[in-house]
């Protein structure tokens, strides 16, 4: 491959990145706006840090959590240690991303993991995982969901503690989050043990909601996980022993 | 001041959450359970964000035809499996929860 094509097939993978990610946006907006309005007039933080934070952190469930204790005074060190437990979940993200980017030069992986939030995740697994062309440029479109979402985090944050503007709650773009994710992974339910993950993570999730820090999430998705693998283990099995079963050698 | 240490503190373990796995992964060749494991990442967590956003509404289980994020949520769901398209998916489930929203008030 030239270098040319390679560069344009580079560029239309960053473009495609941002593009896939504009729908999340649209729920992004209204947090961020949220977050900043919030920092400023109930947490009182100065702008300058409330702002900071967002590039600093980048991490939007952290952040809300976060200006709320340094509005009330906690020690910093609690912060800390609660922002690290609300991220748990960012681990299993940059695990399941992983083998997909370890052809990578550090600073690649430096980038990417600094943008690997929820939305960049979910649009750039789903990206991955399709089999439709090589690896070669696909950390481009990566990059470009997470480009997407670290500006509109960004703008949307400071015009929230700047003007103090807010979308009206009746709009319920927040809703284009889950709608997203709904567009994303029910087309990939297509074996029993994926089916399985998804419903009991569900569940969980929704009996765990009430946890603190998130915690329920992470129950949620590692139950998800074992259930997802003990499936696959017993289809496994079952195949083994039909192949057991057979008649000839199939090894012959 | 304290505030920037706290936030440079708060950036630190979120970057350092986000990258260790990576870079732990990186030289190792993945062990094939930690591989199948990782196959139910995407399904398990974003099932797990969407299913509270659309059963729960301010804390209490909802499954009545009056939830319209449930309604619209399970209309997107039919969307998405049949068609595979994102935008598709999302302007219909806008649609249908401002619908629903204004039917049911």
């Amino acid at each position: 491959m030239s270098d040319l094509m390679s560069m344009d097939s580079a560029r239309s993978e960053f473009f495609a990145g941002v593009k896939a990610e504009l729908p999340i946006l649209l729920g992004v907006i209204p947090f961020g706006l949220i977050y900043g309005v919030l920092a400023i007039n109930e947490a009182h933080l100065p702008p300058e840090v409330a702002i900071a934070m967002s590039s600093i952190v980048f991490a939007g469930s952290s952040q809300m959590i976060g200006q709320q204790l340094m509005g009330v005074g906690t020690p910093g060190i609690v912060i800390v240690m609660t922002t690290f437990v609300v991220n748990l979940r960012h681990a299993l993200y940059s695990a399941s991303t992983a083998p997909y980017i370890k052809h990578l030069r550090p600073l690649w992986k430096w980038l990417l993991a600094y943008l690997l939030t929820d939305e960049a995740y979910a649009v750039s697994i789903s990206h991955y995982s399709e089999n439709d062309s090589a690896l070669t440029h696909k950390h481009w479109y990566f990059l470009g969901a997470g480009l997407a979402l670290w500006s509109t985090w960004q703008l949307s944050t400071i015009v929230g503690v700047l003007a103090g503007a807010q979308v009206p709650e009746s709009w319920a773009l927040d809703f284009t989050l889950a709608l997203t994710f709904i567009a994303l992974v029910v087309p990939r339910l297509k074996d029993r043990p994926s089916i399985a993950a998804a419903v009991s993570a569900g569940i969980v999730a929704v009996i765990a909601f009430n946890w603190p820090y998130k915690l329920g999430l992470m129950l949620a998705a590692l139950v998800g996980i074992v259930v997802g693998m003990a499936l696959e283990n017993r289809s496994l099995r079952s195949i083994a022993s039909l192949v057991d079963q057979l008649p000839i050698d199939p090894s012959s | 001041m304290n505030y920037w240490l706290i936030i440079f503190g708060m950036g630190f373990v979120t970057f350092g959450t986000r990258l260790l796995p990576i870079v732990l992964l990186e030289r190792i060749e993945i062990p094939f359970v930690i591989q199948r494991a990782l196959r139910f990442v995407p399904p398990a967590v974003l099932s797990a964000i969407i299913l509270p956003e659309l059963v729960l509404r301010d804390g209490a289980l909802d499954l009545s035809l009056g939830n319209a994020r449930l309604i619209a949520g399970v209309i997107a769901a039919l969307v998405a499996w049949r068609t595979k398209n994102v935008v598709l998916t999302i302007a219909i489930g806008m649609i249908a929860l401002w619908v629903l929203s204004a039917i049911v008030r």
